[in-house]
C-alpha cells in the first residue's frame, strides 16, 4: 500500500468515525480524528497482525491508552477485517459490542479494555516486558493522549520502561495540545514535553502526526535507539477533518445540530438524509 | 505467615516459569533466596504500586502469573482502580498479596494498617479473597491462588504468626473450617485473629461456655452452608475480624443470614467500629487498645449469651 492509498484510507476512516459517532448518538469526534493517520500507518503498514488469527501469541500488540478514541480504533479494526463493518452501525446501541470505550473481551483485535486514563500505557509495557522475558520478537505499541500525560501513573510507567530497556516498545503521544476543557498549556502544561521524555530515558522522535509520509518514515525505522523504548511525539490537530471542531474545545464531546451536521458531512464527503449520515 | 508464603511461592516459581514475583521495594532479606535463585522471575517495580499492577496485568495478558506483593494499604488503596480495571474487569490472572493486614504493623501507625481491605476487595467482581490464619494455611492458600485462573487477593499478616494447625486438614478453597465444635455460640473469624479467638475460647470453656469456632479462610466466595448451619445450631453468632466492622467479614456473613437465614439469632460484629486503629505498641497491645483482645472477645460472648436468653425468653412468652 503506497502513501496515496494510505491517505485514502485516512479519508475513509474519518468518514466512518463521523458516521458511526453521529448515528450512534455520541462520542469523542475530535480526539478520534486526530489519531486517524497514526492508526492507518500502524494497522495497514506496521503492525504484524492477522485478522484471521487475532490471538496469535507472536502478533504485535497495539493498546489504545486514550480509550475515548475507541471509535477510531473500531474503524481501523473494521477496515482491517477484525470485525465486520456491519457492527459499526450498532455502535452505542443496545446489544452492540461497540461501546464508548473498547472492551477486549467483546471486540476481536482489542488488546486491552481502556477508558480510564493512565492504564493502557503501563499495561502495554507489561506486554513488552513479557516479550523480552520470553525472548519473543513481537513489538508493542501504545497510543496515549497528551492530556492523559497529566496522570501520575503515566510517569511511573515512564520511569519503568527505560529501566528495563524495552526497545520493543513504542509509545505514541497524540499531542493535539487540547484536553477536554481547554488547551493543555492553560490547564497543566507539559512543555518541554519531548525533553521530559528524553530526561526519563526514552528515545524521542517528533513528527507531524497527521502526515502519513512522516509517520511512515519514523515507524519504519524503529526502535529510535537500540536499548531504549521509543517515544513518538506526534503533533496532531484535534478535530482534523471538520473545520469547526478545530481549536474549539467544546467539541471534545458534543454532537452537531442539523446545520452543523450538513457542514461536517460536506467537508468529509458524506451525505446526510433526514438527520442520518449515509 | 509471610515466610510460609515466600517458601510456597519459591517452590511454585521453581516448577513454573510463568510465575513471577513483583514487589514494590518491600522485601529486604525475605526475598533474598528467591531473587538469588530465580532472578528472571523477580521484579522490583520500585515504589510505584499503580504501575506495578498495570504492568502485572499486561504480563498476565501474555500468559504470565504475577504475584504482586507489598504492604496491603499501598497495594490496595493506592492502586485500587488498577486492580479494578486492569485485573478484575479484564479478568487478568494477577495475584495481590497484601502483608501487614489488620494492624499487624502495630507500631508503624494507621498509614501502615489495612483495616478496610476486605470491604474494598469484596465488592470487586471476579475477585477471590483468601485469608490464612496461620503459616500452614498461608502455604496452602498460596498454592491455591496459583491454581485459580483470575485475580486473587491473599490477605497476609506478617512474620511471627503463631501456628494453629500442626498437620493441616482437608483444605478446599471456599470451604470454611470448624476448628472447634460447640453449642452455645459460634465465633466466626478470619486471618491472624483466629488465634486470639482460640485463646478466648479456652477462657470461656472454664466458665462452662461451649463455643464453636469457624475459620473462614476464603472470604469470597463465602461458605454459606457452614454459616447457616451454625445459625441453626447455636442461634448466636459473633464475628471477630481485624478489620472495620463496615463491609468486612461480618457484613459478608450478615448478608447471608439476612437473605437465607431461617431462624431467629443473636448476631454481633466485632472489629474496628468505624474507626482507624488507635495507638502504638506490640500487636497484642494493639488488640487490647482496639477492643480485639481475648478479654474483649470473652466479654462479647457473655453479653451475647445474656441477650440471647432475654430475646428467646421474650419471644417464647
Amino acid at each position: 500500500m503506497d502513501i496515496k492509498e494510505l491517505e485514502q484510507k485516512a479519508v475513509e476512516l474519518r468518514k466512518m468515525i463521523f458516521k458511526t459517532i453521529c448515528n450512534g448518538g455520541g462520542g469523542h469526534c475530535p480526539a478520534s480524528f486526530s489519531i486517524v493517520e497514526i492508526l492507518v500507518v500502524l494497522y495497514f503498514k506496521i503492525l504484524n497482525i492477522d485478522p484471521r488469527n487475532p490471538k496469535d501469541p507472536e502478533r504485535d500488540r497495539f493498546v489504545l491508552s486514550k480509550g475515548h478514541a475507541g471509535v477510531a480504533l473500531y474503524s481501523a479494526l473494521a477496515r482491517k477485517g477484525f470485525i465486520e463493518e456491519k457492527h459499526m452501525s450498532t455502535y452505542g446501541k443496545k446489544g452492540t459490542i461497540l461501546g464508548g470505550h473498547p472492551d477486549m473481551h467483546k471486540i476481536p483485535g482489542v488488546e486491552a479494555s481502556t477508558g480510564a486514563l493512565g492504564h493502557g500505557f503501563p499495561f502495554a509495557i507489561g506486554m513488552a516486558l513479557a516479550a523480552k522475558m520470553d525472548k519473543k520478537d513481537y513489538r508493542v505499541f501504545a497510543l496515549l493522549g497528551d492530556g492523559e500525560c497529566q496522570e501520575g501513573s503515566v510517569w511511573e510507567a515512564a520511569l519503568f520502561a527505560p529501566q528495563h530497556k524495552l526497545d520493543n516498545f513504542t509509545a505514541i503521544i497524540d499531542y493535539n495540545k487540547y484536553q477536554a476543557m481547554d488547551r493543555l498549556e492553560t490547564i497543566i502544561g507539559l512543555e518541554p514535553f519531548a525533553d521530559k521524555w528524553r530526561a526519563f530515558g526514552w528515545a524521542v522522535k517528533e513528527v507531524e502526526g497527521n502526515n502519513i509520509e512522516e509517520l511512515l518514515s519514523v515507524f519504519e525505522s524503529l526502535p529510535v535507539e537500540k536499548g531504549k523504548p521509543s517515544l513518538i511525539l506526534a503533533h496532531t490537530i484535534k478535530g482534523k477533518g471538520v473545520s469547526y471542531m478545530i481549536d474549539e474545545p467544546i467539541w471534545h464531546y458534543r454532537m452537531p445540530n442539523a446545520e452543523e451536521l450538513k457542514v461536517a458531512c460536506n467537508e468529509l464527503g458524506l451525505e446526510v438524509k433526514e438527520g442520518v449520515v449515509q | 505467615m509471610r515466610n510460609a508464603y515466600l517458601s510456597a511461592l519459591y517452590d511454585l516459581a521453581k516448577k513454573d516459569s510463568r510465575i513471577l514475583a513483583l514487589i514494590s521495594d518491600n522485601g529486604t532479606i525475605v526475598y533474598d533466596k528467591y531473587r538469588a535463585d530465580l532472578a528472571d522471575q523477580f521484579l522490583n517495580c520500585g515504589i510505584s504500586e499503580a504501575n506495578m499492577i498495570s504492568v502485572a496485568a499486561g504480563l498476565a495478558s501474555c500468559g504470565k502469573i504475577p504475584f504482586t506483593y507489598t504492604i496491603t494499604n499501598f497495594l490496595i488503596y493506592r492502586a485500587y482502580e488498577q486492580i479494578r480495571n486492569d485485573a478484575c474487569l479484564q479478568k487478568m490472572n494477577v495475584k495481590f498479596v497484601g502483608i501487614g493486614c489488620g494492624f499487624a504493623y502495630s507500631n508503624l501507625g494507621p498509614t501502615h494498617h489495612a483495616t478496610e481491605d476486605i470491604a474494598l476487595m469484596r465488592v470487586l467482581p471476579n475477585m477471590t479473597i483468601l485469608s490464612p490464619c496461620d503459616p500452614w494455611e498461608a502455604r496452602k492458600l498460596t498454592v491455591a491462588a496459583a491454581e485459580i485462573d483470575g485475580p486473587v487477593f491473599l490477605r497476609l499478616a506478617t512474620g511471627g504468626t503463631p501456628k494453629i494447625y500442626d498437620e493441616g486438614y482437608g483444605f478446599k478453597v471456599g470451604q470454611g473450617v470448624t476448628i472447634l465444635d460447640g453449642e452455645d455460640v459460634t465465633i466466626i473469624a478470619t486471618g491472624g485473629i483466629v488465634f486470639e479467638v482460640l485463646k478466648a475460647v479456652e477462657e470461656l470453656k472454664k466458665k462452662g461456655i461451649s463455643a464453636r469456632v469457624i475459620n473462614l479462610h476464603t472470604i469470597k466466595p463465602i461458605d454459606k452452608e457452614i454459616i447457616l448451619k451454625a445459625a441453626q445450631e447455636t442461634r448466636t453468632i459473633l464475628i471477630v475480624e481485624e478489620h472495620s466492622i463496615v463491609g468486612g467479614l461480618g457484613s459478608a456473613v450478615s448478608e447471608i443470614l439476612q437473605e437465607e437465614g431461617k431462624v431467629l439469632i443473636r448476631f454481633k460484629r466485632m472489629g474496628l467500629n468505624n474507626a482507624f486503629p488507635q495507638g502504638y505498641g506490640s500487636h497484642d497491645d494493639m488488640k487490647e487498645m482496639n477492643g480485639l483482645s481475648k478479654g474483649h472477645i470473652c466479654q462479647a460472648v457473655e453479653t451475647l449469651l445474656k441477650e440471647k436468653e432475654d430475646v428467646f425468653n421474650t419471644s417464647h412468652t
